[in-house]
């Protein structure tokens, strides 16, 4: 279908506003101090909307009511380090203290980063097989207790020589040493972190604008009418469950550059409602509304209700600023926005220009009938 | 005399101790309209579930286009608490058991007695998704635009059969902001996306009004000489039924009670039984 001049000219000024944004962190990066707080919050939100957006494509466009995120970053992020790790420190023992590594190679970090989406993927597809046929709650819980129990067997002391137990890897390429391949040159870290999970995103978006993607919310609305119009529920559900694994992992990959460090313990079922948050809080369904959701969270928790925690902010006599306060407040905040946006902040609609002209419009239209009654 | 495109051997179906279709059998020829009709609760649903995959049939064979797509025998426990007829007789066939997109695949498309539009879509999307089946492309080259040409043809066809529809103005609304008789007609429009050889309709003109009921019969006539189609349909609506189907197919509790022209069916005393029921001496 010829696309009207609307849509191109939308798509140029989408692509502008991407493109500066981007251009806008790169300066960013070289005039603020890299120690500045705003560059892990960018850092970590980027990696949080790619583990929403992946936990979306499962939950708000294929309707499958998974919770197994943290595990299949888990595995991302194990896979990313055991990988990437140079062969002489798995030798040594700074790292591996207990146990005496078998793996005896390593990769550049690109390889090792697609690697960890595609063994979360494998994991998913085995999995998929029986889990699929669960619905709803029933689907939920499996998945949950699968990424239980990946974690605990990645601290399992058998796997010690692989996994390094319950101790932490180090000494993988992290997001401060990123060189173009095959160069020195520098890669800013947070340009890094965002222009990746950016584009995985895209990819994302590019196939729930799809064929494929008009399936899976065809099964979202109704499974029954989906298999009447010859979509088969089980390969649809699967493929959207391995796709979302995939990113999952890289994600998880990237959240092991972002800490440094990796350990199973950080990949609790807390993380999978961390995100579960944020999608419900962006908006079930909306691309755009896992990204600012994961923002507005990140930022939230780690940075502008810190104030809250700090208790040389009390005025004499008061003593509600203390360690735990922000959590309070943050709760707060999260069950006015599910108050007021029943749909999250996004609903189900998508940040483009299209959807800003027309919002803005309403605004006017509203003010001009505003207007018209006082007069 | 055509040929059989659907035909229902003994098709019985058991729900643990209740027999709702009970060894049913009929042909729908190939080019015809042909109604089942019969009062509430006499099965009707159910049969249609069976053709299309929904339910496995306790007992019996159908078969579409010469090929046999489902067959069913008595096992396990249902050998014992079985209470149809024929449980015998299927017993050394393989069991056929597919699932609905594999019947759709074949050729046989159906609409809903309660629409079942997908709700978050556009009326356009909805039509654009039943091709999904029929898509050449793969996940690749789906999400990377590899294939233009094909999503080129699968937009285009779906933008013909809505004008076809007359529902083209709607195309970007949403589908249940349609009217009901829209709706019901963008549900039909939807299961022509996947073109199909036969159409099952399961009560079209389900809560219609008798200029709409008029008016749908004609329709249906219409698209079935537009697109080669054959139309099998449960219908209420006697004066639809009887002025334009080539045959009706009369079931009452699960049984087959009569099978012939309108005019045999009109006449005919068991029919006529089963819906007023029987005076009592």
């Amino acid at each position: 279908m010829t696309k009207t001049k609307e849509e191109k000219r939308d798509a140029i000024i989408a692509a502008c506003c991407i493109g500066a944004f981007y251009v806008l962190i790169l300066i960013l990066e070289a005039v603020v101090p890299a120690t500045h707080i705003l560059f892990s919050i960018l850092k970590k939100s980027a990696v949080y909307s790619l583990a929403a957006v992946s936990m979306n494509l499962l939950n708000g466009f294929t309707g499958l009511f998974s919770l197994g995120q943290a595990g299949f970053m888990l595995l991302g992020a194990y896979t990313y380090a055991i990988l990437n790790m140079p062969t002489e420190l798995k030798l040594g023992t700074s790292v591996y203290k207990y146990y005496e590594c078998a793996i005896h190679f390593d990769m550049g970090f690109l390889p090792s980063l697609l690697l960890a989406g595609v063994i979360a993927a494998v994991f998913a597809a085995l999995i998929g097989i029986p889990v699929l046929r669960l619905k709803s709650d029933y689907l939920a819980i499996a998945t949950l207790g699968f990424a239980e129990i990946i974690r605990a067997v990645f601290q399992w002391e058998a796997l010690g020589p692989v996994t390094n137990g319950a101790n932490i890897l180090s000494g993988f390429t992290d997001l401060n040493h990123i060189y173009i391949p095959f160069t020195k040159i520098a890669i800013p870290p947070t340009f890094f972190v965002m222009l990746l999970s950016g584009i995985c995103i895209a990819i994302v978006l590019l196939l729930i604008n799809s064929s494929f993607g008009r399936a899976f919310k065809a099964i979202r609305d109704d499974e029954i009418a989906a298999e009447a119009m010859g979509i088969n529920l089980f390969k649809h559900k699967e493929m959207s469950f391995i796709i979302s694994s995939f990113f999952a992992g890289i994600s998880g990959a990237l959240l092991a550059m972002y800490q440094f460090t990796v350990k199973a313990a950080t990949f609790k079922t807390a993380m999978t409602y961390e995100i579960l948050l944020i999608v419900v809080i962006g908006g079930i369904g909306s691309i755009s509304g896992s990204c600012i959701g994961s923002f507005l969270f990140i930022a939230c928790n780690e940075w502008w209700l810190r104030f809250l925690d700090e208790s040389s902010n009390n005025i004499a006599g008061l003593n509600i600023f203390r360690s735990g306060f922000r959590k309070v407040v943050f709760s707060l905040i999260i069950m006015v926005i599910v108050l007021f946006f029943r749909k999250g902040l996004m609903g189900d609609k998508e940040l483009t220009a299209k959807n800003v002209r027309q919002f803005i419009a309403g605004k006017k239209s509203e003010k001009k009938a505003k207007g018209g009654e006082k007069a | 005399m055509s040929e059989a495109l659907l035909r229902l051997e003994n098709v019985t179906m058991q729900f643990g101790g209740v027999v709702a279709v009970d060894s049913l059998s009929l042909e729908v020829e190939t080019g015809k309209i042909v109604a089942l009709i019969g009062p509430n609760g006499a099965g009707k649903t159910t049969a249609f579930n069976c053709i299309t995959g929904v339910y496995q049939p306790t007992n019996g064979l159908i078969s579409f286009d010469d090929k046999l797509v489902v067959s069913g025998h008595p096992t396990g426990k249902m050998k014992r608490d079985y209470k149809g007829s024929n449980s015998e007789k299927y017993l050394d066939k393989e069991i056929i058991d597919p699932t609905p997109d594999e019947i759709t695949r074949l050729g046989i498309a159906r609409t809903f007695q309660n629409i079942r539009l997908w709700k978050s879509m556009s009326v356009f999307d909805n039509v654009l998704t039943a091709k999904h089946m029929r898509n050449r492309q793969n996940v690749f080259t789906a999400t990377f635009r590899l294939d233009r040409a094909e999503e080129k043809r699968m937009r285009q066809e779906t933008m013909e059969l809505l004008e076809e529809q007359n529902l083209a103005q709607y195309k970007d609304d949403l589908a249940v902001s349609l009217p009901y008789g829209l709706q019901r007609r963008l549900e039909i429009a939807r299961a022509l996306a996947t073109d199909p050889k036969l159409l099952l309709l399961d009560e079209p003109a389900a809560g219609m009004n008798p200029q709409e009921t008029l008016e749908l019969g004609e329709f249906i006539v219409e698209i079935q000489k537009k697109h080669n189609l054959t139309i099998f349909m449960i219908e209420h609506h006697m004066d639809l039924v009887m002025r334009f189907c080539d045959k009706i197919y009369v079931i009452d509790f699960g049984k087959l009670i009569a099978g012939g022209t309108p005019a045999e069916i009109k006449n005919n005393q068991r029919v006529i039984d089963a819906y007023l029921g029987v005076a009592e001496e």
